[in-house]
């Protein structure tokens, strides 16, 4: 004999409020003022991309899943990854949305939660970071040689005569150079992880 | 002589060492004196403003609070890169626009015995300074040996002209700057379609396919308009266009030979100087044709190595394909 207690709970009723927190997570993430909500789906940003097609979403269905909440599947997108920062969407957006710098946001955001379904972006990213934080210039050689070497072996031998030209030319140095102020550039730079984590609890 | 701080960049120093040579070159005849921000360091480029926003932000905005600290009274940076040129911009403005930014960067930047106050600085562009400041007729009176016949592409790429937060050109998608200036030189200038379309930025090292894509579509447009040189203003785009050509070639089974010089190298043509002193010769697409119809020899900064005879034991091994060096470029007449 089945007792009532024993019975499903009645399913919650479907919320008829907007969950806005992960397009507010963004929007507060991102330089500047986003404008983020001020999306009206236009579609102008897709349809000035040069990358669009290379895209899982253009950034309009992008924005669009941000305000519907879709946390994982807007964060494994590729399209920040795709992003070239050329600006043609942000200069043509009738709203006036930082678009590029939102790609950037959810970049980190990506990579905070290891969301991201391919590793060469954001290891090429973490990659140059990495030579900037230690140097304080970049290094175009150790950069190249670190990443093409995990991500690209295989197209080493097309690329060779180019990054010869590039040595034998003068275009490229194997020795980093470094700032005289490294130590307060360092300083610097673990002072702002502490106020960006503290800004995001 | 008009004075601004210079915010030269990364690869002033390296990759794009053709630029600061005839930037150097040319500063000098049209009064353009440049003072370097002392100890300043890499504006991230592209890629720290995917990782974390405000260490992005203090990392960009040290050069600023040093640039500001040696202002004594001219507070105008000039940039000639883009990403440079756009990130210190876009740093100065976000922190107006929102001033939480500004207090957590200068919050960072205490760390380190540093501060900016946002709006201090004007960050410029170098073809912005040299065109509205040096001003056209400036540079005309320096020219002694016109670019006569030299059909040039003039090349902005994105970053220059947009997002543009101060509306210092003419247009975001169609400026006139470049143009004017190569007119300026004696240059037939084309009026170049994909002008400020995208190069693929940091793509060739991320997503191959999508860059060299965005290569073709340029080299292949500037290619119709039979173009004998490119000229830009971004170290970036000057790197994918040149040095990846020739991977962008074999992907598609292409064939272009298009040279992409820096403006101010055409710059020091047309003002006389020899073209070894304004980093001619360092391109890996050989501008030597281009420079051959302005009656001049190209300089040969590296002789070609010898190839090493191959021995016929041993398994075979993939070799490289020539580069398009002087030696190909021989062996092209000579097929011809």
């Amino acid at each position: 004999m089945v007792t009532l207690q024993a019975l499903d709970p009645p399913k919650a009723v479907p919320k008829l409020i907007e969950d806005l927190t992960l397009l507010d997570e963004v929007s507060a993430r991102t330089a500047g003022v986003s404008r983020l909500e001020m999306c009206i789906q236009c579609g102008t940003c897709g349809g000035s991309c040069p990358s669009s097609a290379d895209m899982d979403h253009t950034p309009r269905m992008l924005f669009a899943m941000l305000r519907a909440g879709m946390r994982e599947d807007s964060l494994k997108s590729n399209t920040p990854w795709i992003c070239v920062s050329c600006y043609h969407c942000v200069v043509r957006c009738p709203q006036n949305v930082h678009i590029a710098d939102v790609m950037y946001t959810l970049k980190g955001m990506a990579i905070e939660a290891k969301l991201f379904r391919d590793s060469t972006a954001p290891d090429f990213s973490q990659t140059f970071v990495d030579m900037v934080e230690e140097y304080g210039r970049g290094f175009e050689f150790g950069l190249a040689t670190r990443h093409y070497l995990k991500h690209f072996p295989l197209r080493l031998p097309s690329m060779a005569p180019m990054g010869l030209g590039l040595l034998s030319k003068k275009r490229m140095t194997i020795t980093p150079k470094r700032i005289k102020g490294i130590k307060q550039l360092k300083a610097i730079l673990k002072r702002a992880k502490e106020v960006e984590g503290d800004s995001h609890g | 002589m008009a004075k601004y701080l210079f915010y030269p960049g990364c690869s002033m120093e390296s990759s794009a060492k053709a630029y600061s040579d005839s930037l150097m070159a040319v500063a000098g005849p049209i009064g353009l004196e440049l003072e370097e921000v002392e100890d300043w360091n890499c504006c991230g480029a592209t890629e720290y403003l995917g990782i974390s926003l405000t260490p992005a932000y203090a990392l960009i905005s040290r050069n600023l609070a040093l640039a500001s600290k040696q202002a004594n009274g001219n507070r105008t940076v000039v940039a000639p890169c883009s990403a440079c040129y756009l990130n210190l911009a876009k740093a100065d403005y976000y922190m107006q626009e929102q001033p939480k930014l500004g207090v957590m960067v200068n919050e960072a930047l205490k760390a380190g015995g540093l501060s900016y106050k946002p709006g201090t600085l004007s960050i410029r562009h170098l073809l912005d300074v040299m065109v509205y400041d040096i001003g056209l007729d400036t540079i005309k009176s320096k020219v002694v040996r016109p670019l006569t016949g030299l059909r040039v592409a003039p090349y902005l790429g994105c970053m220059v002209p947009r997002p543009d937060y101060e509306n210092r050109w003419s247009d975001h998608e169609y400026p006139i700057e470049l143009d004017l200036l190569l007119n300026a030189l004696g240059a037939e200038v084309i009026d170049f379609p994909l002008k400020t379309h995208c190069c693929g930025g940091h793509m060739p090292h991320i997503g191959p396919d999508t860059a060299f894509e965005l290569i073709r579509r340029l080299i292949s447009s500037a290619a119709t308009y039979e173009t004998d040189i490119m000229a830009t203003l971004c170290p970036m785009c000057q790197m994918n266009l040149d040095a990846y050509q020739g991977e962008t070639n074999r992907h598609f089974g292409t064939n272009y030979h298009m040279p992409v010089v820096f403006f101010t190298q055409l710059m020091g043509l047309a003002f006389g100087l020899d073209p070894k002193d304004i980093g001619f010769g360092s391109e890996l697409v050989s501008a030597r044709k281009a420079l051959n119809k302005v009656g001049l020899e190209a300089p040969e900064l590296v002789e070609a190595a010898p190839a090493r005879p191959r021995k016929a034991e041993g398994l075979p091994m993939p070799r490289p394909l020539p580069t398009r060096g002087p030696q190909r470029a021989k062996k092209d007449e000579v097929a011809k």
